[in-house]
């Protein structure tokens, strides 16, 4: 009885809170309620200020596909975040597992060289990285598109945070067994450390979704564009259809909102991950 | 014996430097070097195709504290700091603080719903906020409804609610994201801290203000350089919520930076090194400064 009493009393206390956290949470939310209705009607019900879910959903669909190239640009997207994924997850998990346990004086002086390139602004890179790639005849390709993208200090400090808790002595063990040291890295760091790979490839596919400044610079033809430039030309006319352009904004949102429900603990941890 | 050792720890070492070779020789050639080439490209004038050393070699550095513009979108982004990044990381930390109550309920939902907004691409919300505050959009018709508005007010058509609306949207899309860092930080606190601190007497504010808060200094310093780091690149909402009007109030450096190189106007690429130089200079300064600050206080 008195614990019960106690119990609700501390409720009690938490009220101001809750009464918080809902305002808060309702604010969040509230945007992504709005574009999927939004979505569903038309321009002039969302000008109304319509708020219920509407049944112009199909229309709007067509309207967005008539008018833009919708599943290239989400085939492009894909591709992109894809392949960036994979490679960076690969270059940046070779370099932190380096850097970790093969260190020594000389490759932490080089660790903490890498580390000046997060101070490395993207606008101050972008005119000779887009001279470089269009030399290299990489302009409009995945190529061009991943190149800066895929060795990034913030992944490579990643791995090598986590990989503290390598049990080096299974190394050693692996070494007297006859593994080469490439064998020691495929067959038992990328297993252990798959926790590591999950929240790297999580924060590396959203960032490599949502990247609009270098996709605007090297993918200078339309049909190399990615969801985030198709969406924003959908919104530079002068006279902007909002049901369809909510309707494109949910494309460009879905599969990151799927990652984010799906592996949010993996998002988070991608995004404190070189933080121990 | 010994021998044998020695060339297995030389091959170890070796086979390290591989490892790390690919990424190094990546950032090399992908971060620094070109910054090296706009260092270079910033003393130059002339169109891409044949640019010569500019006269005076600091033309382009005059030029810019010269130009009115770029003044401006310095401003801009100044105001978007100083007002946006104070406000989210105390809202993100007390925010933090509030989830980590054990006490608390359907603490994984509040969670989610306030990290949501990271699930977003900058463009998407920016677009969503565009949309919201349009002149024939929600926001207009709500305030209405609420006797707050007479008629259609055009938020974006007007510098200051137009600055005002891309505040709110960074705080909107970020909150959630530092938050995160607040939460993993507070697990490293004892909550026998606490403990004693109510016991002590001190209520939830001042033990926000006098424990959590200095505790939680390395990570309050490591989001505000990221944070700062960010505003002060800030570009998809300057160019998709605003794109930069009305008549460039709130153009951010990184736009005009971007409109001087690749928009529609004519490309100059020495006058955008320029510029992007003195963004690379600003951020690492203040990172610096954020650094000392935040060893100083030990």
């Amino acid at each position: 009885m008195t614990k019960k009493r106690k119990v609700s009393g501390t409720q009690k206390r938490l009220i101001p809170s809750y009464i918080f956290l809902i305002i808060v949470s309702f604010i969040s939310v509230f945007p992504f309620y709005w574009m999927i209705s939004a979505a569903t009607n038309t321009t002039v019900e969302v000008a109304r200020g319509k708020l219920s879910i509407g049944t112009h959903a199909l229309e709007n669909f067509q309207k967005l596909t008539a008018s833009q190239d919708l599943w290239g640009a989400l085939g492009n997207s894909f591709l992109y975040a894809l392949v960036q994924t994979i490679v960076a997850l690969f270059i940046c998990s070779l370099a932190g597992y380096g850097f970790e346990l093969y260190h020594d004086k000389n490759k932490d002086r080089v660790f903490n060289i890498l580390l000046l390139a997060m101070m490395v602004p993207q606008v101050a890179t972008m005119i000779p990285l887009f001279k470089m790639i269009s030399k290299m005849k990489l302009l409009n390709t995945v190529w061009g598109f991943i190149l800066p993208a895929i060795s990034t200090p913030f992944l490579i400090m990643m791995f090598r945070q986590n990989s503290r808790n390598f049990p080096v002595d299974i190394m050693e063990a692996a070494r007297i067994d006859g593994l080469s040291e490439f064998k020691i890295f495929f067959k038992m760091y990328m297993p252990i450390m798959k926790s590591t790979y999950a929240a790297a490839a999580v924060i590396t596919f959203m960032n490599a979704w949502n990247a609009y400044l270098w996709p605007k610079v090297v993918m200078t033809d339309n049909r190399a564009q990615t969801m985030p430039m198709l969406i924003a030309n959908l919104a530079a006319g002068y006279t902007v259809d909002y049901g369809v352009l909510m309707m494109g904004v949910l494309f460009c949102s879905i599969p990151t909102m799927i990652v984010f429900f799906v592996l949010q603990k993996q998002f988070a941890e991608g995004i404190t991950g070189a933080v121990k | 014996m010994k021998n044998k050792k020695r060339t297995v720890t030389a091959k170890q070492h070796a086979a390290g430097w591989i490892y790390l070779a690919p990424a190094t020789l990546l950032i090399a050639v992908m971060s620094f070097w070109p910054i090296i080439q706009a260092i270079i490209t910033s003393f130059k004038t002339g169109s891409s195709a044949n640019m010569q050393w500019a006269e005076p070699i600091i033309y382009n550095y005059k030029r810019m504290f010269q130009d009115q513009l770029f003044l401006r979108s310095v401003g801009n982004t100044f105001l978007y700091l100083l007002v946006e990044v104070p406000i989210m990381l105390v809202l993100a930390m007390l925010l933090a603080q509030i989830l980590n109550n054990k006490d608390l309920k359907f603490k994984g939902f509040f969670r989610t719903c306030v990290f949501l907004p990271c699930a977003t691409s900058l463009v998407s919300y920016s677009l969503i906020f565009k949309s919201l505050f349009a002149t024939q959009g929600l926001m207009n018709s709500i305030l209405i409804k609420l006797g707050i508005l007479e008629t259609n007010y055009n938020f974006l058509g007007n510098a200051a609610s137009a600055k005002a609306i891309i505040i709110i949207a960074l705080i909107w899309r970020w909150t959630g994201y530092n938050m995160v860092f607040f939460l993993a930080g507070l697990q490293n606190i004892e909550y026998s801290v606490y403990e004693a601190a109510k016991i002590d007497g001190a209520n939830s504010w001042q033990t926000f203000w006098r424990i959590t808060v200095p505790l939680l200094k390395p990570t309050i310093v490591m989001t505000a350089i990221m944070s700062i780091n960010g505003t002060l690149q800030l570009f998809d909402e300057s160019v998709n919520l605003t794109n930069g009007g009305p008549a460039n109030s709130t153009i951010t450096m990184s736009h005009y930076v971007y409109n001087n190189s690749f928009g529609t106007g004519v490309a100059n690429f020495g006058y955008a090194s320029a510029m992007a130089f003195f963004i690379f200079i600003l951020v690492a300064v203040l990172s610096a400064i954020n650094m000392k600050v935040g060893d100083k206080r030990d």
